[in-house]
């Protein structure tokens, strides 16, 4: 049999060294607000004819609008992603007419505009949102765990898995901020969500098989107990998430637009969540259980 | 026996049940039309307005806001869109949804104006005109009270205007002024006896139903009270109301706007559905790879769990947005993981060497308790999605993925445990089933 808790040390190296690099990177770069929650305009504009990015980004310049940020669509060179201050209708239709008149005819494909107070409401009632469903998930799973001995072991290891996994994935996503522009916007709350939903369905699947293997008393140690779980639950976490990934990459592939950065944090989170609950959350358990770290931290009574 | 094939009956019928319902994709189906596609794949204008409350009594708010929905929709139905969505967000903002729609600036302009009406008198030689209609040149009827130029506007209305029957069969149009409106009009009507009054929403003349200015005549001095004959039935009921909510100023602010044009969403609605399906397929070539018999019959529980689902979305009716087809394309994911826990046991059960009925029966009682627990951790996500997609402005792509991933994991509950289990006894019983190598890989070798 595969010995995976007998290797815990090099899983904790492993989420440490990319949990410390995520907080790095967290606390030097953040994350990039997108539209929804730093308010704002962004429109899709088709022109007829190709425009040069620079040029545009000039002639926004050249309206008043300096800040503005613009992507390339596609690879026709005539379509464009222009986000930009709030705009109202009148400022937008000098907008357009300006770009008309500097570039031909253009069709605007999208428009979105977000108020600031908008803007505000939505971050506020987001943050309220993870704070509740953090909370809801984690009283559920102290009741799921409750007859379980040291029900408050299982609880507490699911709030680390937890952290770890949404830390990992923010983190990816504040390195792309920087290397790619990428932002984050309600969807990716909502991904980090579901992250957190498909990670804890993970952990409980290996954590009920510890359970059940408890109760039937297969071995006297702890650690054997756990690695004999997670060896049974092994093959039904790596397929659900070859199935769940499966259907991301076709998502990410044939549909993408609008929901790409979704879909990634799905895919990340799903692949940190299905690592953590496999190599990490069970090592947690088996590490307490035996009481190592206070030999880790007191070495003078571990040598005893 | 009996009892089993009662069951597949059951799922037969709910299968062709689905099928009817579903196909054609855009037919009607208890008077629901085709799929409902968000504005995100429709193309169409999704707005939210705040409304600046602060001149509005307390207690009042609700009612207040209702009126100037029923504004709202008054100003939208001449626009001629199908399925428009007019309704309450949070306290103070109203959403304005209008699918497929593709309309003027001015036509927006007009949709979150101030439902403020104002009366206006002709102007006279040299005077400057705020209006202009068919009937000549406006400018607001005013008059001094206290020491004060008021312009006299619905504000002064009493809140009972209503429409009656006279006995000669004319409708009539009863109102009342307040206090400070009964000064008002009793100065300006004093003045215009046998002169029209126009009425102005904005910068527009209220039109009839014929498109002319709507500018009754004045017959008498209007004190406390009066009517305004000669309108259709039709003009007085819609500007009793348009007087009812006009009462109160309550500017509209536009907070949020989303326009996306039909051409942009199209593209969209087939990569979608590409996804799906070749999403499917290629979850169906893992399953039957990796599990044979079980993923096979797995595979065919799947293609009954799309077409239940889309049944289901057709008939609730759900709006699929971009992300709510990616939380369909999601939960196909989480519906086969309820089989692989249920396989995954069984095949357990049948490396202990139990029979192929026997494994079966435990592999679906004893994967139960973790199918429910992982499950109810994505139910409590999808509620707490819908819950927040429905308050904030732009939530619609939210609510719509916490939406299709709930129903998807409802019915891939009700898709494992009844469809998978149902087909899996069907095996019970024949030659098939003493190859156990073919229901569980790796079965019978070392170990």
């Amino acid at each position: 049999m595969i010995d995976i808790i007998g290797k815990r040390y090099w899983f904790f190296l492993i989420s440490g060294v990319a949990i410390l690099l995520s907080i790095i990177f967290l606390v030097v770069f953040g994350l990039k607000p997108g539209l929804e929650f730093s308010s704002g305009s962004s429109m899709t504009i088709s022109f007829s004819q190709k425009v040069d990015h620079g040029a545009l980004k000039e002639e926004l310049a050249n309206l008043g609008y300096g800040n503005s940020i613009v992507q390339t669509i596609g690879t026709g060179e005539s379509d464009f992603l222009i986000r930009t201050v709030a705009l109202t209708d009148e400022a937008k239709k000098q907008l357009e007419a300006g770009l008309t008149d500097k570039f031909g005819p253009l069709t605007e494909k999208s428009f979105q505009t977000i108020d600031p107070i908008i803007a505000k409401q939505t971050s506020r009632t987001t943050i309220i949102a993870l704070i509740v469903a953090t909370f809801v998930m984690l009283l559920y799973i102290i009741w799921a765990f409750r007859r379980v001995p040291k029900s408050f072991r299982y609880g507490t290891t699911f709030t680390v898995a937890l952290v770890h996994d949404v830390l990992i994935t923010a983190g990816v996503f504040s390195i792309l901020g920087v290397l790619a522009g990428w932002e984050i916007d309600l969807m990716f709350i909502t991904g980090i969500l579901a992250v957190i939903g498909v990670s804890i369905d993970n952990t409980i699947v290996v954590f009920d098989r510890i359970r059940e293997n408890v109760r039937k008393g297969i071995s006297s140690s702890f650690e054997a107990v756990a690695n004999y779980s997670i060896v049974e639950t092994l093959t039904r976490c790596l397929n659900t998430t070859i199935t769940i990934v499966i259907t991301l990459v076709v998502l990410l592939v044939f549909v993408g637009g609008s929901i790409q950065n979704f879909v990634w944090v799905l895919l990340i989170g799903s692949i940190v969540g299905t690592f953590d609950s496999v190599f990490v959350a069970p090592s947690l358990l088996v590490v307490w259980e035996q009481g190592e770290w206070g030999r880790f931290l007191h070495p003078s009574r571990a040598s005893r | 026996m009996a009892r089993r094939n009662v069951l597949i009956f059951i799922i037969l019928a709910l299968f062709a049940f689905s099928l009817w319902v579903l196909l054609p994709i855009g037919g009607e189906r208890f008077g629901r039309q085709g799929i409902h596609l968000g504005l995100d794949l429709k193309g169409g204008l999704h707005m939210v307005y705040k409304a600046d409350m602060s001149a509005v009594a307390k207690g009042q708010e609700t009612s207040v806001i209702e009126g100037v929905i029923a504004v709202i929709q008054n100003r939208i139905n001449p626009l001629g869109v199908t399925e428009p969505v007019i309704e309450k967000m949070g306290a103070d903002q109203i959403v304005v949804e209008l699918p497929g729609a593709s309309i003027t600036d001015v036509e927006k302009g007009r949709i979150g104006r101030t439902a403020l009406l104002e009366f206006g008198e002709l102007v006279g030689e040299g005077e400057t005109a705020k209006w202009t209609d068919a009937l000549g040149k406006w400018k607001p009827a005013t008059a001094v009270i206290d020491g004060q130029e008021k312009e006299l506007t619905s504000q002064y209305f009493k809140e009972n205007t209503y429409v009656r029957t006279d006995e000669f069969g004319g409708v009539l149009l009863i109102f009342q002024w307040d206090e400070e409106g009964s000064k008002l009009s009793e100065a300006i009507t004093g003045r215009l006896v046998d002169k029209p009054l126009g009425i102005f929403e904005g910068d527009e003349p209220l039109l009839g139903d014929d498109g002319r200015p709507i500018a009754p005549t004045v017959r008498s001095v209007i004190t406390t009270s009066g009517q305004i004959e000669g309108l259709s039935r039709k003009e007085a009921t819609a500007l009793s109301k348009q007087l009812n909510a006009g009462r109160l100023p309550v500017p509209l602010a536009l907070v949020y706007e989303q326009n996306v044009s039909p051409v942009a969403g199209a593209d969209f609605v087939s990569l979608s559905l590409k996804a799906g399906l070749i999403g499917i397929i290629l979850v169906m070539l893992f399953m039957i790879a990796y599990y044979r018999i079980p993923g096979a019959l797995a595979s065919l529980a799947l293609i009954f769990y799309g077409a239940l689902n889309l049944a289901i979305f057709k008939l609730i009716p759900v709006t699929l947005t971009l992300a709510g087809i990616g939380g369909f394309v999601v939960s196909i994911g989480i519906a086969v993981d309820a089989n692989i826990l249920i396989f995954e046991r069984m095949k357990e059960e049948l490396r202990g060497g139990r029979t192929l009925g026997a494994a079966i029966e435990a592999g679906f009682s004893r994967a139960w308790s973790a199918i429910w627990d992982s499950n109810v951790t994505t139910f409590i996500v999808c509620i707490i999605l819908i819950i927040v997609g429905g308050q904030i402005a732009s939530g619609a792509p939210v609510r719509g993925f916490g939406l299709t991933l709930l129903i998807g994991t409802v019915v891939s509950m009700f898709t494992a445990i009844m469809v998978t289990r149902a087909l899996l006894r069907l095996f019970v019983g024949t030659r098939l089933a003493n190859k156990t190598s073919l229901f569980s890989p790796y079965v019978g070798g070392k170990k």
